[in-house]
């Protein structure tokens, strides 16, 4: 599970821009295979933690009706160029990843 | 030395004998963060139960305070951009439902003090319906909705 987030995080005026892009399959489990007419078990994200200096920002729950290979963005304020923001996930299988970037 | 070695060594195995001890005993739950995730909330097959279970109300305010993006037609309804953006101080959550989805709610958003009231986002759709976003701020509920128009379906095969 490595490198499955991509994160930018710009400041700008005071807001800082947090743009990611995470590689997941966010499957529903309502979708079958053709071959074998099974039902492909459920596989997404249930969690998104992201932090800035230690600090969380914002926290996601998502579901399954949430894209495939992700991307979300959101701004806030109260950081400065060099500051740290850590973004991290966790999926219905316990499966997870993280990242830490610097805001530019 | 060798026996400043065993003493660490003594102390490391005894610390993690404690710990595996808390988790055994469930103490620790190796999982917390996924403690907090909303199952029933994401298992509910209406937007008024979704809403009841996740913010405790269904009791929604149509607001032009809170601004909601997303195309009139989706192409493709795998992959339906929406972003929201609310001019209401003090907000705590921006929620996203898509109404007919088997599951209407899609993801919700918990804001940190410092964070604007604005997501960005792609969700899936199953057939043509609103989506509506919900925005959570002095316990009250904001929302904002739009019939979007889905051409081929995301959530079957």
């Amino acid at each position: 599970m490595a490198h499955t987030i991509k994160i930018r995080a710009r400041i700008s005026g005071g807001v800082t821009t947090v743009k990611t892009l995470i590689s997941h399959p966010m499957e529903t489990g309502q979708r079958k295979n053709k071959k074998t007419g099974k039902l492909i078990p459920a596989h997404y994200i249930q969690e998104v933690t992201c932090l800035h200096n230690g600090k969380t920002v914002l926290d996601a729950y998502w579901g399954p009706a949430v894209s495939k290979n992700p991307y979300m963005s959101f701004r806030f304020k109260g950081a400065k160029k060099g500051d740290k923001v850590t973004l991290k996930w966790v999926d219905n299988k316990g499966q997870s990843d993280s990242i830490e970037t610097q805001i530019r | 030395m060798t026996n400043m070695k065993r003493r660490t060594f003594l102390k490391g195995s005894l610390a993690v004998g404690a710990l595996g001890v808390a988790i055994g005993t469930g103490l620790v739950t190796p999982r917390v963060v996924l403690a907090a995730w909303p199952k029933d909330a994401f298992k509910a097959t209406t937007v008024n139960d979704a809403l009841k279970s996740l913010l405790g109300s269904s009791a929604l305010m149509g607001s032009s305070k809170v601004k909601l993006k997303a195309p009139d037609i989706a192409e493709n309804g795998a992959v339906v951009p929406v972003s929201v953006t609310a001019s209401i101080d003090g907000v705590d959550s921006i929620t996203i439902l898509a109404e007919k989805n088997l599951n209407p709610l899609a993801a919700s958003f918990k804001l940190g003090p410092g964070t604007e009231p604005y997501i960005s986002t792609r969700i899936k759709m199953g057939k043509t319906s609103s989506v509506i976003a919900v925005v959570k701020a002095g316990g009250k509920l904001y929302s904002t909705g739009k019939q979007v128009k889905v051409t081929i379906g995301g959530c079957g095969g």
